[in-house]
């Protein structure tokens, strides 16, 4: 270890020297609510003079007004920038903050502590170089705590620094350091960090944070703004090169560049390179930039390549170095923390991004769940905000990745829903499955069309969709009796009878209601393959597993019929007296009682069965039909 | 690879990703140009992530008519050198209301000349992504904001319900009528906005220079007497001082300092031994508490 001098002489500005070359550590500081976080970060900034004297003034006026130190400043009102962080005294969001010592430039990534905002911890690991995890000393070691170091690791975090903070209350106690200290080892052995360093602080009285205690003389080790300074991250040996394509440079005919940031490795003008998904290989002849061709490119530049030769590439493409090719796959198992309010469903399609790739993904296989507490492993049908996860996931196209802990950038990945747009999960792959290599599509001489042109007909999904008891079946019957008449080959599911075969094993939970429909969509695509009219009977009642049974066949083969029954007739009709059971508590999961139905947006045609008749509404969906050219 | 420390290029990596990623998935980008330090640098980093190609977005410029005359100038100057496509949108319905910093405060007047004025020109151009210059170490709200901050339809913003943003892997996904404020300077800092400007030799509006300019001394600020429209108190009294601006907007509300710096070289200097930050000349965040929280949720960048 380097010899250490008192940061206070050498630091008399914490700001900027423009001549000096210094790296940049990104750290991240987690902790439980009331482990004083803030007030560590607070004091960091105020001792390496990254504070103005303009703030430190306004800091002043605010400690006294809502301050809890008294007269003196209360450093966490440096950070906590929303109204609603100075009112309720807690972390809502990450927030970002810069100091410098002459040695090293830092930005921390200041992260609640509150379970609620897991996910933006997760977001400032994702970054982060090294981890600040507090724990107050007068407190036992909390769930949260465990969910940090947990989550630290998986987004790759290797080196932790362990501030037991508030010492103060414990009268500076060495046995009690020392108690937390080990307790900590005993859990995180099987996190694998690289280091671990424990320091005993007390960030409101600033002892060991930048200055080291008088009253803690029994602690020989760094301060935490020391341990930062001389804490060595290491580069990964020998990354091999990766760089996504993020956007193509066709400013006329004669140039086509190919911008995006290098992911690991390095590239020159001359090298070769693979073009993952297509399996291509080329020579990078020029790497472009606005002061000049360049002779070499590393990890973290941004970049515009030319190519040698003339090939398919695109936004979503891999460069990659051909010695050690990234896995192709459409199915990985992975890690993944989910952040949604709404639930995770095995079976519904969400949208994968990775790098500059967005595909179509679902979780097909939930493996298990982890207790952050004592990381075991328990079974799950689906996941809830903060939950972390072993789960496999399918792509609808084969993706270039790499194994997370070997690449972030080629083995992160977010989870978009498709209909809210929201990110609601994060995930970090293992290894490709390479079902997409051991399984082939085989293609058969009788096709669609020919089984259609045998039949006469065009095969088609009609899909109604509505709450129980709204008619769909019965609707459904009429009509397929009507299509018989005219000699047309069809069949019902029916989302009853299917229940009892196919789906004997699903539940009505809203993970198993997402596999029946997925289930029934397969099953229907292939009847419409065999050359059969399908007609479907099923609530469907979210809008997401419609669409994607939509998804999977082609445009002019899926029509939704919305039966548009309001559920006081449907409860009213009750024909198989599920309602009054339902109302009674018999059961749980009721369509429209305790669970939701999202009625369609856009069906292509609605059914009022208030005013109509069953009867007529079989025949107003025969004239669709004949309107839509299904029927001549 | 260029001549740049490595925490610039850091940075400018970062922010070229920035640029390129929004244009890659937006479907009509602009960039808010408001001809500063930081406005500057953006167009300087944007250049460098679409060469050889043009700039494949245009600039809006949400003009008060109460901007510094030398920031009009360099802001036309610019765009003629660099062939710039630029937009440059007045609230006219506040213009008639004769609304001004002088009269109506400079809570209301920012209301309507500023965040008024740009969801106007976003929406009346349909521009579904816009590239700010907003740093996280200028304001406290700002360093809780993320690179892609959402906006309703009405261009409000939810500070409560952010999008988790992990590595470099941007959702810029939204819904037809809703739009992304984009901030590709988010992780640097004013005097990384000042080294990068000397390193990368980048023209910046003469005003952040040190000269003697005609000033009066206002609550103890310095206000910049830069045209006929300032009244001038019978007991102030127009001084010439050596002066310069460490932030650039509405010359009303818009403190100078008292400086001697006129080169880059000089102002990364002075920085570095400064000890007030920039945005006390920014008379506007002052005026309400929580007062860029406030702005920013109703609209304002």
């Amino acid at each position: 270890m380097k010899a250490i001098s008192d940061p206070k002489v050498k630091a008399p500005s914490g700001r900027e020297g423009g001549a000096v070359q210094r790296d940049l550590l990104r750290l991240i500081t987690c902790g439980s609510v009331d482990d004083g976080k803030s007030t560590l970060i607070g004091r960091l900034l105020l001792d390496c003079g990254a504070v103005f004297e303009d703030r430190r003034q306004a800091l002043q006026r605010d400690s006294k007004a809502v301050g809890t130190t008294g007269d003196a400043p209360d450093a966490a009102l440096l950070l906590d920038g929303l109204q609603a962080e100075r009112e309720q005294g807690i972390t809502i969001d990450v927030g970002y903050h810069h100091f410098a010592t002459p040695r090293r430039r830092f930005i921390v990534a200041d992260t609640p502590g509150h379970v609620h905002y897991t996910r933006n911890m997760v977001t400032g690991a994702s970054n982060a170089d090294l981890a600040v995890l507090l724990v107050d000393a007068s407190q036992d070691m909390l769930e949260q705590t465990q969910r940090h170091s947990f989550i630290c690791a998986l987004l790759g975090i290797r080196d932790v620094v362990l501030a037991v903070n508030k010492m103060d209350l414990v009268d500076f106690e060495e046995s009690i350091f020392n108690g937390i200290r080990d307790a900590f080892a005993g859990f995180s052995s099987s996190l694998h960090f690289r280091s671990v360093v424990a320091i005993p602080t007390s960030a409101v009285l600033g002892d060991n944070v930048t200055r080291r205690s008088d009253r803690m003389a029994w602690y020989h080790g760094p301060t935490l703004l020391e341990q930062l300074e001389i804490v060595e991250i290491h580069a990964d040996a020998a990354p091999q090169f990766r760089m996504p394509v993020q956007w193509v440079n066709r400013p006329d005919a004669s140039f086509r560049g190919y911008a995006g940031t290098v992911a690991s490795g390095e590239l020159h003008p001359g090298d070769e390179v693979l073009i993952a998904r297509t399996n291509v290989r080329t020579r990078i002849e020029r790497i472009v930039s606005m002061d000049g061709d360049l002779a070499r490119a590393g990890a973290g530049d941004a970049v515009t390549v030319l190519l040698a030769d003339d090939i398919d590439v695109s936004r979503g493409d891999l460069l990659a170095s051909p010695n050690k090719p990234p896995q192709i796959a459409d199915a990985f198992a992975c890690d993944l923390v989910w952040m949604s309010e709404a639930p995770l469903l095995p079976g519904r399609s969400y949208l994968l991004k990775c790098g500059s790739r967005t595909v179509g993904a679902t979780i097909t296989t939930l493996k298990y769940r982890v207790d952050v507490t004592n990381y075991a492993h328990l079974a799950a049908r689906q996941l809830a905000r903060n939950d972390i996860a072993y789960v496999n996931i399918a792509t609808v196209e084969p993706i270039a990745v790499d194994p997370y802990q070997e690449n972030r950038t080629t083995g992160g990945f977010i989870l978009i829903d498709r209909l809210t747009n929201e990110t609601v999960g994060a995930g970090m792959i293992r290894f490709g499955l390479n079902r997409a290599a051991n399984i082939h599509h085989a293609d058969f001489d009788v096709t669609k069309a020919a089984r259609a042109q045998l039949n006469g007909q065009r095969p088609i999904i009609i899909w109604f969709t509505g709450l129980s008891g709204a008619g769909k079946s019965t609707i459904a019957n009429l009509l397929e009796r009507k299509l018989y008449a005219l000699g047309k080959r069809t069949y019902l599911l029916d989302g009853d009878n299917v229940r009892q075969g196919l789906n004997r094993d699903l539940g009505f939970t809203e993970a198993d209601r997402v596999e029946n429909v997925r289930r029934v969509a397969e099953t229907a695509k292939l009847f419409v393959d065999a050359g059969l009219i399908t007609l479907v009977a099923l609530i469907s009642p979210f809008r997401a597993e419609r669409r994607m049974a939509r998804a999977i066949v082609a445009a002019d083969e899926f029509i939704e019929i919305f039966v548009d029954t309001p559920v006081e007739i449907c409860e009213q009709r009750d024909p198989k007296g599920l309602y009054r059971k339902a109302r009674r508590g018999e059961f749980r999961n009721f369509t429209g009682i305790d669970s939701p139905y999202e009625s369609p947006e856009h069906p292509d045609l609605t059914l009022d069965t208030a005013t109509e008749s069953a009867e007529h509404l079989a025949d107003e969906v025969m004239q669709f039909l004949r309107r839509r050219g299904v029927l001549n | 690879m260029n001549h740049l420390p490595d925490d610039l290029r850091r940075l400018e990596a970062e922010a070229i990703f920035i640029f390129r990623e929004v244009v890659a998935e937006c479907r009509k980008p602009v960039m808010l140009y408001s001809i500063g330090k930081d406005s500057s640098v953006m167009l300087h980093l944007a250049r460098k992530a679409f060469h050889p190609a043009n700039l494949p977005f245009p600039l809006l410029h949400i003009d008060t008519t109460w901007k510094f005359r030398d920031m009009i100038r360099f802001r036309d100057e610019t765009a003629e050198c660099l062939g710039l496509d630029l937009i440059v949108h007045v609230n006219r319905a506040g213009l008639e209301q004769g609304i001004n910093p002088i009269q109506h405060g400079s809570a209301a007047y920012t209301g309507v000349m500023k965040t008024d004025a740009l969801k106007q020109a976003l929406t009346a151009h349909g521009f579904d992504a816009a590239f700010g210059g907003a740093r996280r170490d200028e304001e406290l709200s700002r360093s809780k904001e993320r690179v892609f901050s959402f906006r309703s339809k009405n261009h409000v913003w939810d500070p409560r319900n952010q999008r988790p943003e992990l590595w470099n892997v941007f959702n810029c996904r939204i819904a037809p009528g809703e739009s992304i404020r984009v901030f590709p300077l988010s992780n640097w800092t004013e005097l990384d906005v000042w080294r990068y400007i000397e390193h990368e030799n980048i023209r910046v509006v003469p005003l952040y220079f040190a000269a003697r300019r005609p000033v009066v001394r206002r609550g103890g600020n310095l206000i910049m007497v830069d045209d006929a429209r300032l009244p001038i108190g019978a007991d102030e009294v127009v001084q010439n001082l050596a002066i310069r601006f460490r932030t650039l907007g509405c010359y009303p509300l818009t403190a100078a300092i008292e400086s001697s710096a006129v080169t880059v070289i000089d102002i990364v200097r002075e920085l570095e031994t400064a000890s007030t930050s920039e945005r006390e000349g920014r008379l506007i965040d002052f005026d309400q508490t929580g007062s860029m929280e406030r702005k920013k949720r109703e609209g304002y960048f």
